[in-house]
């Protein structure tokens, strides 16, 4: 079953309001709108072309002889999975066969999926808006879709969860971001707070905080510019917008989350490994899941840096944001 | 994990100059080294499936498995046929005989596409061509307004119809003021877009066949993983690109998403990106990107270097005193001498295996040919004595020493502690011991 918004979110004390929809701002765009939870991810998946994959065909799981193990390990490397994590699965899987533990078949096939949701599974882990206002502060590098990402959650906050929105426009490095911010703020129904091109992105921050504190805003959504993990001056100017917040409001930023961009390859662990040092990350957002890219790197992360993955992108529209589902991640990872 | 690979397979295939010949269970572990690494490049698993087999056919070929030096034959055919793969024929982008040159910018969200065409702009304004722009990108909110911006600091003109009318309309429209304002080039921003978008596919089809693009180049982020040959061969099929524009190379990615590209599609790698700011974009190499993905530095002209500029008997003397830290500050000032005789300093390092680590500090602390200049002054006013034995170097010598190389006590004294853990460093690597990756930062 596909996680619901309610329980992809901790909201602490105060229960949600009745969820009303969205008076002011767009309806969700595109012509897809309204399709289950996760059958646009199925759809993409099942038309994608995926000329060089290996099928996972049930005989596979019957026979597991050698060259059988060699094509659910190619599935995962094709899948981004990277070496490592998937003679790390692979192998547990295969031990497990072999003590006889797991039958042959299709329970081979279950248990895998089981053992990739469970590596890419931080126990579960919500979402956390508990406190008022809360802060989330996305980052990562450049053109992952941390600006859409933020048009879309603020939508979902709104609607879904009846809570008041307040975006800080805190990329104030790349050409016309703050206007793409406000465009998105805009369709979303949140009120933004901008400061000025080439201005300092931590005040920006500063004064999103205490605007949601002074309306009683409930949640504070920080757009930081992307930028490179390998240039340590831009990390380092991440972390004090970071500071920035703390010490304006204790125990903010909440909720520091990197965007990966699901075509990533395993260059994405060494983002995930910079970014967290430098602002210490609480997830990940995987996004573009709508193109043939299966994201496996998410898996990487998760397993190797114990940073789950909390939501999932699966288009550029104002709904396509889904909180994470660890199973159907899992089985889309292997098919076909 | 894989940033010594050349060290790596030395290590592997070490044992085999003792029993003096190669076995086939040797390639093959190394042939399995090499897989590793090629798919933590992000290499794709069918092109390494592919790659393997053939440079193993190579490698258990005549003249390697009885050399000299098979670990450093098996490296050297890798790196040659990584090169082969990646290169092959280059072609300069083509240019129209009369009127403007259309270049058409294609490729998926978020990999570059905005801020490579005003790259582009400004290098081929540096080629004394004027190019403008078109907002074609009518999707992505305030793409039009980045266009505007960075054409703006390019000094690029930029045509734009906002975003309501169709794109293959604004780009035909475009294409008529280019010809009217007398523009050498114009170059054509789209929409990111989804290679399996029929839609956007279509429509991109429609723009080329409407403006008749002499360039069509896939922007493709060299960050990309296995997916990439899903894209490049759906954009092939749609809009048959003529080349490859990689991104966001001052990243720490392999980039063996090109390799993929360049063996599924056939298409060369054209342009390569590796910054923000508008001058970052440059003619790509082939030669670097075969080194960056392996990790391993250009080996191949390395080694080639080296054998221009040394004998192999000069060599076999150095590698006997390093082992037994017999290297003196004098063989230090020779070595360095002949390492500067292959070019600036940065490139050279940049050959060599695991110094990839080495370059990035260096640069950091700004350590260049100055620098060098700095290191041999003081060891040219050292006695031969002195450069035989550092330790002789005492408190009067060092004053003595500082000001015939118009340095400073101090600097000379770094330099002698330094060259110490340098010997130290290098008999471990000629034992084939794996240095700590930390100490290669040159102290
Ligand atoms: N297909 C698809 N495209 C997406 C998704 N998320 C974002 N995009 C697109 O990716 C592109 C980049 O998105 P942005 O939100 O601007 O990315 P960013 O990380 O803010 O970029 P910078 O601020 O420039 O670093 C845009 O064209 C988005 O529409 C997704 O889930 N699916
Ligand atoms: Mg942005």
């Amino acid at each position: 079953m596909a996680r619901s918004w309610r329980d992809a979110f901790d909201l602490g004390e105060r229960p949600a309001e009745g969820v009303s929809g969205v008076e002011e701002g767009e309806g969700p765009a595109g012509p897809e709108s309204g399709s289950g939870l996760f059958k646009r991810l199925r759809d993409s998946l099942s038309k994608s072309r995926q000329a060089l994959q290996a099928e996972l065909g049930a005989s596979l799981f019957d026979q597991l002889d050698e060259e059988a193990w060699e094509r659910i390990e190619e599935a995962l490397i094709l899948a981004d999975v990277g070496a490592r994590t998937t003679a790390e699965v692979v192998g547990r899987l295969e031990a497990e066969v072999e003590a006889g533990a797991v039958p042959r078949g299709d329970p081979v096939r279950e248990r895998l999926v089981e053992l990739l949701a469970e590596a890419a599974d931080g126990d579960g882990a919500r979402v956390d808006l508990s406190a008022r206002p809360a802060v989330v502060m996305i980052a990562g590098v450049n053109g992952t879709g941390k600006t859409t990402t933020i048009g879309k959650l603020a939508w979902h906050l709104r609607r879904e969860l009846g809570l008041s929105v307040i975006v800080a426009a805190a990329d104030t490095y790349r050409a016309a971001a703050i206007e793409q911010l406000e465009q998105w703020a805009e369709r979303a129904g949140a009120e933004i707070v901008r400061g000025s091109p080439g201005g300092d992105p931590g005040a920006v921050v500063f004064d999103a905080i205490a605007a949601a504190e002074s309306r009683g805003v409930d949640v504070v959504v920080a757009d930081t510019a992307g930028r490179l993990h390998t240039h340590s001056n831009l990390m380092a100017e991440l972390a004090k917008v970071r500071r920035v917040a703390a010490k304006r409001l204790e125990g903010a930023p909440h909720e520091s989350l990197i965007v990966i961009d699901a075509t990533t390859g395993q260059n994405g662990l060494r983002q995930a490994r910079a970014f967290a040092e430098a602002v210490d990350l609480t997830g990940v957002v995987l996004t573009k899941l709508d193109g043939t890219a299966k994201g496996g790197i998410a898996l990487a992360i998760a397993s190797e840096l114990g940073l789950p993955v909390k939501l999932i992108g699966v288009g550029e529209g104002l709904d396509d944001l889904r909180p994470f589902d660890p199973r159907e991640f899992a089985t889309a990872l292997l098919a076909e | 994990m894989f940033d010594q690979l050349s060290d790596r397979l030395q290590e592997t295939l070490s044992g085999v100059r003792a029993r003096g010949k190669l076995t086939e269970e040797d390639v093959d572990r190394a042939m399995r080294e090499i897989r590793l690494a090629l798919l933590e490049a992000d290499v794709n698993f069918k092109v390494v499936k592919q790659f393997t087999s053939q440079v193993r056919e190579r490698c258990l070929g005549a003249g390697v498995l009885d050399s000299l030096n098979p670990g450093q034959q098996v490296v050297k055919i890798v790196n040659e046929e990584l090169a082969e793969l990646m290169g092959g024929a280059s072609r300069d982008l083509a240019f129209a005989g009369s009127g403007p040159t259309v270049i058409l910018i294609a490729g998926l969200q978020g990999s570059g596409k905005t801020t490579a065409c005003a790259k582009l702009a400004k290098l081929l304004a540096g080629q004394g061509k004027s190019a403008a722009l078109v907002a074609c990108d009518t999707q992505r909110p305030a793409a039009v307004d980045q266009l505007l911006t960075v054409g703006e600091q390019a000094g690029a003109r930029v045509y734009e119809q906002g975003t309501k009318r169709d794109p293959t309309e604004i780009a035909e429209w475009a294409l008529g003021q280019a010809k009217a304002a007398g523009d050498d080039v114009l170059i054509v921003d789209t929409a990111g877009r989804l290679h399996i978008d029929e839609e956007l596919m279509a429509e991109l089809a429609a723009i080329r066949k409407r403006t008749k693009p002499h360039d069509i180049l896939l922007v493709l982020d060299s960050m990309t993983g296995q997916d990439a040959v899903n894209v490049a061969q759906a954009f092939a099929e749609r809009v048959d690109f003529d080349g490859v524009l990689l991104t966001k190379l001052d990243g720490d990615a392999r980039g063996g998403a090109a390799l993929s590209v360049k063996a599924v599609t056939g298409k060369p790698i054209l342009y390569a990106s590796t910054g923000e700011k508008l001058d970052q974009l440059e003619r790509f190499h082939p030669e670097r990107m075969a080194g960056r993905i392996l990790g391993m530095g250009d080996v191949m002209s390395l080694i080639e270097k080296a054998e221009e500029v040394s004998d192999q008997k000069q060599a076999e003397d150095l590698e006997r005193k390093i082992r037994r830290q017999e290297f003196t500050l004098e063989d230090f000032l020779q070595q360095m001498r002949q390492v500067r005789r292959m070019g600036p300093l940065g490139n050279v390092l940049g050959l060599m295996p695991g110094m990839g680590r080495a370059v990035k500090q260096l640069r950091q602390a700004d350590l260049d040919d100055r620098e060098l200049d700095r290191l041999e002054a003081i060891i040219l006013s050292m006695t031969p004595a002195e450069r035989a034995r550092p330790q002789l170097i005492d408190g009067s010598r060092r004053k003595r020493i500082a000001r015939g190389s118009g340095t400073t006590v101090q600097a000379v004294n770094q330099l002698v502690k330094q060259f110490g853990q340098m010997r130290k460093l290098m008999a471990q690597l000629a034992k084939g011991k794996l240095p700590d990756p930390q100490q290669l930062g040159l102290g």
